[in-house]
């Protein structure tokens, strides 16, 4: 990573926290007027590779010389809107960047297959708008400008499910109901930064949390808290709050779901550690409060419920929506114990889960391009049609359920000694159960795919095909990573540490 | 109890705008009807931004200029005194202008940053509603209904028809 870094200009790396947010705005303009969906798709694998660049300059910075702050336009904090980088959005700027370079690698075959050609620019510009909305999130150190930028990703991703709608006209009923539910939290978030800017007259989030310890009685501060967490737990599809997932997840094109599934909701997640670790601080009485009794309560139920919705799902990507939530109650699970070692483990999980439910959800999207498939049953037998993309939805299966020899394994593991540190054995106990109900759904669908039956065409020859190169590549990739960071997880391990360092070392005062 | 809530009238109006709207966003049916109970929800937290933004006597928030011509710089900290002097040399119109000095060292102006993000807040809610007035045209084309529960018998159709088969 440092050799990739050190091939950038120096006045570059100066101002990348700003281009690495603009380049994907500016070219979202470039990529709506290209004639065709090949050359929009050109251009945004370009926007993305800048800003994937620009990321690991950004974290190798963060890496040598901790908090990076850039002031947007010369104006210093706290009056000006500043971008501020430390080990905590690091993590989300390495997930965001590459996943995102991925999905559009694989998007090329996947968006000609599914979306109209008069429109495939369009679609290109609208994800490129959504990719830089979620960078600016991630890392933004201001909270009204958290809002907007939270906003244009999720505007553009109403705009994105509802693109799926050629194929299944539900798409359009779920991204309705996504931007219902989506405007209603991001409005109860700026409710909450109204009532914070009441009480401290600041927006920086930095300075907002060196005035808030002051302030802890005062009921302003406490309802701030309240908005917030509720408006980012809906963006975040925190277990009684999700339902506009699944039908969002399961009718959005394919390369939709697969970035989404790996970035959206864990920016929201992001987000909510930032404003309960660092804005607020964790020995607040009504944080300390929320910690047990809604984040890992609220957490173990998603994580059960969730998954047991799962197994009765006939749609695999429904399916595998539903498991997407009751991964978000890990990491909630992981938030709630209120330590270091908890929300190491959540941050672990969240790049983890970014692996494999990419890997996932890629590798169904190679079934429908070849097959049309969305249901189980049409699994049937693939292992023999389609057997490149068969294994790597297997590991991306065994790592979702967390079987040694892949990445999920170690998730669970950090996850559930850090329960134990904290004494809470009923923690571990349900997170052994929720591992068993998630190898129940994703032996449903390894069944179906090595064991049963494959179709036949009418000579009676099974059916056989390739996915393109352009899908079978980045599917790969994240499948080898599934294991490869099993067996080298140092990396992985030393990111989210230094990530959880950066949310409590942000509270001491 | 009275001066209580006048005191706090600007906030009573803020809860009635945000419940009604989100009471209509869940109680009715129809996909437009519920679109503007949400931008009724949003209007009500321009109101609360606008509202906390307000300072008692304040001026709008507009730096006073001042020219080199009356005064020059000794305006600048000078009392009182030398302040309305010059005010009454003045034009009635430029009152304000004139005692800039005076004004730079204790004008009481409201605060401009609610304001600000308010403008970049009602740009965001106008680009949601616009999307999800779109997405209701859309739904209108292809299932000729833009009432939920007649979209939900719609789908549900289909789908049990398919196991069936």
């Amino acid at each position: 990573m440092e050799f990739l870094a050190s091939l950038l200009p120096a006045s570059l790396v100066t101002h990348a926290p700003a281009i690495i947010v603009v380049t994907p705005l500016m070219m979202a303009a470039v990529a709506a007027i290209m004639p065709n969906g090949r050359l929009g798709w050109g251009v945004t694998l370009i926007s993305t590779m800048v800003s994937a660049l620009l990321a690991i300059a950004i974290i190798v910075d963060v890496q040598t010389g901790g908090v990076v702050s850039y002031a947007m336009g010369g104006w210093a904090p706290p009056a000006g809107i500043e971008f501020r980088i430390d080990g905590l959005n690091a993590v989300l700027l390495l997930v965001i960047a590459s996943l995102g370079l991925l999905s559009v690698i694989y998007a090329l075959p996947s968006v000609a297959d599914e979306i109209e050609k008069s429109r495939q620019s369009l679609f290109y510009s609208a994800f490129l708008v959504c990719f830089a909305g979620l960078i600016g999130v991630a890392i933004t150190g201001d909270a009204f400008n958290m809002f907007v930028f939270l906003e244009i990703s999720s505007i553009s991703t109403y705009v994105l499910v509802g693109m799926g709608a050629e194929r299944d006209r539900r798409a359009l009923t779920a991204a309705y109901n996504y931007l219902i539910l989506g405007t209603i939290g991001a409005t109860f978030f700026v409710i909450g930064v109204g009532f914070l800017y009441m009480a401290t007259g600041t927006l920086n989030m930095a300075d907002m949390s060196s005035r808030l310890p002051d302030l802890s009685d005062s009921r302003v501060v406490q309802a701030a808290f309240a908005f917030i967490i509720v408006g980012l737990g809906l963006k975040a599809a925190m277990f009684p709050l999700h339902l506009w997932l699944p039908n969002a997840y399961a009718y959005a094109p394919n390369f939709v779901t697969s970035f989404l599934a790996s970035t959206a909701t864990k920016v929201a997640f992001y987000t909510l550690v930032r404003f309960l670790f660092d804005v607020f601080w964790p020995e607040a009485p009504f944080v300390e409060v929320s910690f047990l009794w809604v984040f890992a309560i609220l957490g173990i139920i998603g994580m059960i419920v969730a998954s047991v919705q799962a197994v009765f799902q006939d749609d695999a990507r429904r399916l595998l929506a539903f498991s997407s939530v009751g991964q978000v109650g890990y990491m909630m699970l992981g938030l709630g114990m209120g330590t270091a070692a908890g929300v190491s483990a959540s941050m672990l999980h969240l790049v983890n889960h970014a692996m494999m439910k990419g890997a996932l959800f890629m590798a169904l999207g190679a079934f429908a391009i070849r097959f049309g498939v969305r249901r189980i049953s049409d699994l049937n037998g693939f292992s023999r049609s389609m057997p490149f993309t068969s294994v790597a939805f297997t590991i991306g299966g065994l790592s979702l359920v967390g079987v040694p020899m892949t990445v999920g394994f170690w998730s669970k593991w950090y996850l559930g000694v850090a329960a134990l540190e904290n004494g809470w054995w009923w923690a571990v106990v349900a997170l052994i159960l929720s591992s068993l109900i998630a190898l129940t759904y994703v032996a449903r669908m390894l069944a179906a795919i090595w064991v049963a039956e494959p179709h036949h065409d009418r000579t009676g020859a099974i059916a056989h095909a390739r996915a393109p190169w352009l899908m079978l590549a980045p599917m790969w990739i994240l499948a080898i990573a599934n294991i490869w960071f099993f067996f080298q997880p140092e990396f992985l391990i030393s990111m989210a540490n230094a990530a959880a360092e950066a949310a409590f070392s942000g509270g001491a005062r | 109890m009275i001066e209580i809530l006048a005191e706090r009238f600007n906030f009573i109006i803020v809860i009635i705008l945000m419940m009604t709207g989100l009471y209509a966003v869940v109680a009715t049916g129809n996909l437009v009807k519920r679109l503007v109970g949400l931008s009724l929800f949003q209007t009500s937290v321009f109101f609360l931004y606008i509202t906390i933004g307000k300072v008692f006597g304040g001026q709008p928030p507009i730096l006073p200029e001042y020219s080199e011509g009356h005064g020059g710089g000794d305006t600048y900290g000078g009392d009182v005194v030398a302040a309305s002097d010059y005010a009454t040399d003045a034009a009635a119109s430029s009152v304000s202008h004139a005692d800039a000095g005076h004004y730079a060292a204790e004008a009481i102006y409201s605060n401009p940053l609610p304001h600000v993000l308010i403008l970049t807040a009602i740009v965001v809610g106008v680009a949601t509603l616009s999307v999800g007035l779109a997405l209701v045209v859309r739904i209108r084309e292809t299932y000729g209904t833009i009432e939920d529960e007649a979209i939900n018998q719609a789908d549900y159709a289909i789908d049990s028809a398919r196991r069936n088969t």
